[in-house]
């Protein structure tokens, strides 16, 4: 395990260096500051604007600012549907995939529209290249694009000097600058990086009965914008997605890089790194117990393997754990910190089987989407659900210490509060009124796989996953039975489609709103300097305090639920 | 009217990003995994005699027709001895069509299916290496893949099988054990991932070295 836990460590010191440099890159962009890409993407990006006819200078309140990410994100939800439901008529689809159920592309375009890439598809045997690329791909970047947006928008409004101007900043320049500034270079430069190790990026179809397809190029932005939906079924634990140990720490760095960097981006910012450095502690503390409870659960086999006499010790020249589900190259290391770190973020690809899990190491994944997306999140959710857990600590302390709480030289007063509360329950109240409806009546179980607990799991998760626009499955879970390639006389579960749908677009927008209405709210306020009672958010004991609310909020909504799934297979070697 | 316009702006958007981020962007792409990952980018494809029989990163079956046929009419194979074998599979090593095997930690279907994959490997290996026992079989051996067509196997599972290669081909241990570690893929820069032992190259390699009789 000695070997495992160094290649945990490789992986988080990789991320610690560089989330000062990207993180003030991000900084740099976002605060309209020249950066060394100008010469090359200047012209793009005022050319872009030229075409949009709209002034990026000109600032916005934040109902303006809300109003463009519904109206982009609408417009970008019809054109998915459409390109969806017009297979036939792609160019670049060799195999002749048909369009599948309209549910399924209900579901589907809500999937990539909010950034959840939960799919009940099966990409290499329903979807074109030409949906592939300029329909999912393109929400990849331009979902990914709008969380990064609304967090800086946040973070303006948290800046802001006592303002009566619109100073939010300008959607359609946050979203420009976000694709062309951060996303495609860095996508650029990742494919290269995945090619050199065997992803591949072909436009041909099939050769002796191998499924292939441009790759490469999506691979990479599904990491990077903390998407997650694969070309291939298995995701990232396919070969030629993800081949070698190297490919798989690119892409797990990848996935976490712009989460962790966002919060120096917040510190550099608000005029203080602390600040930024005391978001990424807490958030790291949390992630590092998931790390190391998962791989230490998966280091041990299953009730099922025990019964059956497989031996899962370690052996020379084996990792021995559990296995299943999981491939060579990888082991048990490399599989068990994937699974972490793409749950506390909201990217949801994966590279094991999370539905073939130990039990206490299935737990992990449960967990971490109980945190809300704040311990690193989606990019840009990330950082803006973390802040308002900042503002509900912040309250909580002033509660205990008596004073009026305040942020950053701000009050926080009865509006914010009231808004950051429902900000922070509108994700578990979707995951549990989804869940209720779908095991109180007949209709969530068709979709069901596994009986006994392992059942009540995969559609707990179903929708925990949905609703914080995670993504990853416990993939016994179903929403579209599809008898042979192409799609024909497919038929989708329209229960499970469309609670899908509905949950993920609500359990997004809706926060972004509040969000928002946070940050305009606000960007309106006096800044008064920080007296001696003044609850300081960039101490150890805040750093605490924010982890302590995250875990409680997240326990207090989820523990009951969780007992009945993985917990209580994790306690019993009971076969069901 | 400004409701008109700002939607008009979305519409527009989107249909500008379309073209750079979904359409340029990835066949740019293309071009350059094309021109100079030639190779790797259409599948690190393998060619025997000019006819390609697979891609070293996916791993495929190397099995005998019984000439049987279960109840849903599929044809019932068995492992070819002459071959190293790949961890089982759930989609039967489909390139394809790949799914994940969803079987749960407390599985009573899957305590069969690993009961049954645990026998049949002892089975198959047992007549060239009497001292395996079920403790000695490496859990990668009998537990499928995440992907299904995992291109490798344990080290320690390639040595169980290096005895049944030496005695079906008439090699020494040594010279099999060597073959081994040259097709083995070892961690990157020795730290990173498993070390794994492709099977596929392997296979070919043996077929190189001595001619199945």
């Amino acid at each position: 395990m000695v070997q495992g836990f160094v290649q945990i460590a490789i992986f988080c010191a990789l991320v610690v260096a560089v989330v000062p440099f990207l993180g003030s890159y991000m900084a740099r962009v976002f605060s309209g500051d020249r950066t060394f890409l100008d010469p090359v993407v200047g012209p793009l990006e005022r050319g872009t604007y030229r075409l949009l006819r709209i002034d990026p200078t000109r600032g916005q309140d934040w109902k303006a600012y809300a109003r463009g990410v519904i109206f982009f994100s609408l417009a970008g939800w019809l054109l998915l549907f459409l390109i969806l439901r017009t297979q036939t008529l792609h160019p670049w689809n060799p195999s002749d995939f048909h369009s599948g159920t309209w549910d399924l592309s209900f579901n589907t375009t809500s999937s990539f529209v909010t950034n959840t890439n939960w799919q009940y598809y099966a990409g290499e045997t329903t979807l074109s290249y030409f949906s592939q690329m300029a329909g999912l791909a393109v929400q990849n970047f331009v979902s990914a694009a709008t969380g990064i947006a609304v967090a800086i928008a946040l973070i303006r409004g948290i800046i802001a000097r006592r303002s009566t101007n619109p100073v939010l900043g300008n959607f359609w320049q946050d979203l420009i600058r976000a694709c062309f500034y951060v996303l495609l270079p860095i996508s650029i430069i990742g494919a290269i990086v995945l090619m050199s190790q065997g992803v591949i990026q072909t436009l041909g179809g099939p050769i002796a009965d191998i499924a292939r397809g441009p790759v490469a190029s999506q691979e990479v932005i599904k990491e990077l914008g903390t998407n997650g939906g694969g070309i291939f079924n298995t995701n990232s634990a396919y070969p030629f997605e993800n081949p070698t140990g190297l490919s798989n720490l690119f892409e797990m760095f990848l996935i976490l890089c712009i989460p962790a960097s966002l919060t120096y981006t917040y510190g550099r910012m608000v005029g203080s790194r602390r600040q930024g450095w005391a978001l990424f502690a807490a958030m790291s503390v949390l992630f590092i117990v998931s790390v190391v409870v998962v791989y230490i659960a998966e280091q041990h086999g299953t009730p099922a393997q025990h019964a059956a006499g497989v031996h899962t010790g370690i052996l020379d020249g084996s990792t021995g754990g559990n296995l299943e589900g999981k491939e060579q190259r990888f082991g048990i290391a490399n599989s068990a910190l994937w699974t972490a770190v793409t749950t506390v973020t909201s990217c949801g690809a994966v590279n094991a089987a999370f539905d073939s899990l130990t039990g206490i190491g299935g737990m992990i994944p449960f967990v971490d989407l109980g945190y809300g997306e704040s311990v690193f999140g989606g990019v840009g959710t990330g950082l803006y659900t973390m802040l308002l857990y900042v503002l509900l600590a912040v309250f909580i302390g002033g509660l205990m210490v008596g004073r009026t709480p305040e942020f950053l030289g701000k009050k926080v007063e009865a509006r914010e509060i009231k808004l950051v509360s429902l900000g922070v329950l509108v994700t578990p109240l979707a995951v549990l009124l989804a869940t209720f409806l779908a095991t109180a009546t007949k209709y969530g179980k068709p979709s069901i796989f596994a009986s006994g607990p392992q059942g009540f799991s995969e559609q707990l998760y179903a929708y925990m996953s949905q609703a914080n626009n995670n993504g990853s499955a416990f993939a016994g879970y179903t929403g579209y039975y599809q008898p042979t390639p192409g799609n024909i006389g497919a038929h989708g579960i329209t229960f499970a489609d469309l609670l899908g749908g509905v949950t993920m677009l609500g359990a997004r927008f809706l926060p972004i709103v509040l969000v928002l209405a946070v940050a305009g709210g606000l960007a309106t306020k006096r800044v008064a300097p920080a007296g001696l009672g003044t609850l300081r958010t960039d101490t150890p004991t805040f750093v605490g305090l924010l982890g302590g609310t995250v875990v409680l909020i997240g326990a207090l909504t989820f523990f009951p639920a969780i007992l009945l799934g993985p917990v209580v297979q994790g306690l019993t070697d009971r076969l069901f | 009217m400004k409701l008109t316009k700002e939607l008009g702006t979305a519409a527009i958007a989107i249909l500008v990003l379309t073209v750079i981020l979904g359409l340029a962007y990835p066949l740019v792409m293309t071009g350059i995994g094309q021109v100079a990952f030639p190779n790797k980018a259409n599948g690190s494809q393998i060619k025997v005699d000019g006819k390609v029989v697979g891609s070293k990163l996916l791993a495929q079956a190397f099995v005998i027709d019984t000439g049987k046929k279960d109840a849903d009419g599929n044809a019932i194979t068995r492992p070819d001895p002459k071959y190293f074998q790949p961890r089982p599979s759930q989609t039967d090593y489909s390139a394809t069509s790949s799914t994940f095997s969803n079987r749960g930690p407390n599985s009573a279907v899957g305590r069969f299916f690993f009961r049954d994959a645990l026998a049949s490997y002892l089975d198959l290996e047992r007549k060239y290496d009497p001292s395996l026992t079920a403790a000695k079989v490496p859990v990668d051996a009998v537990t499928t893949s995440a992907s299904g067509v995992d291109p490798h196997i344990s080290k320690a599972n390639a040595r169980i099988q290096a005895h049944r290669i030496a005695a079906v081909r008439g090699l020494p241990m040594d010279r099999v054990d060597k073959l081994i570690d040259q097709h083995t893929d070892g961690r990157f820069a020795g730290v990173l991932g498993e070390p794994g032992v492709n099977v596929l190259e392997l296979n070919l390699a043996l077929d190189k070295e001595a001619p199945a009789r």
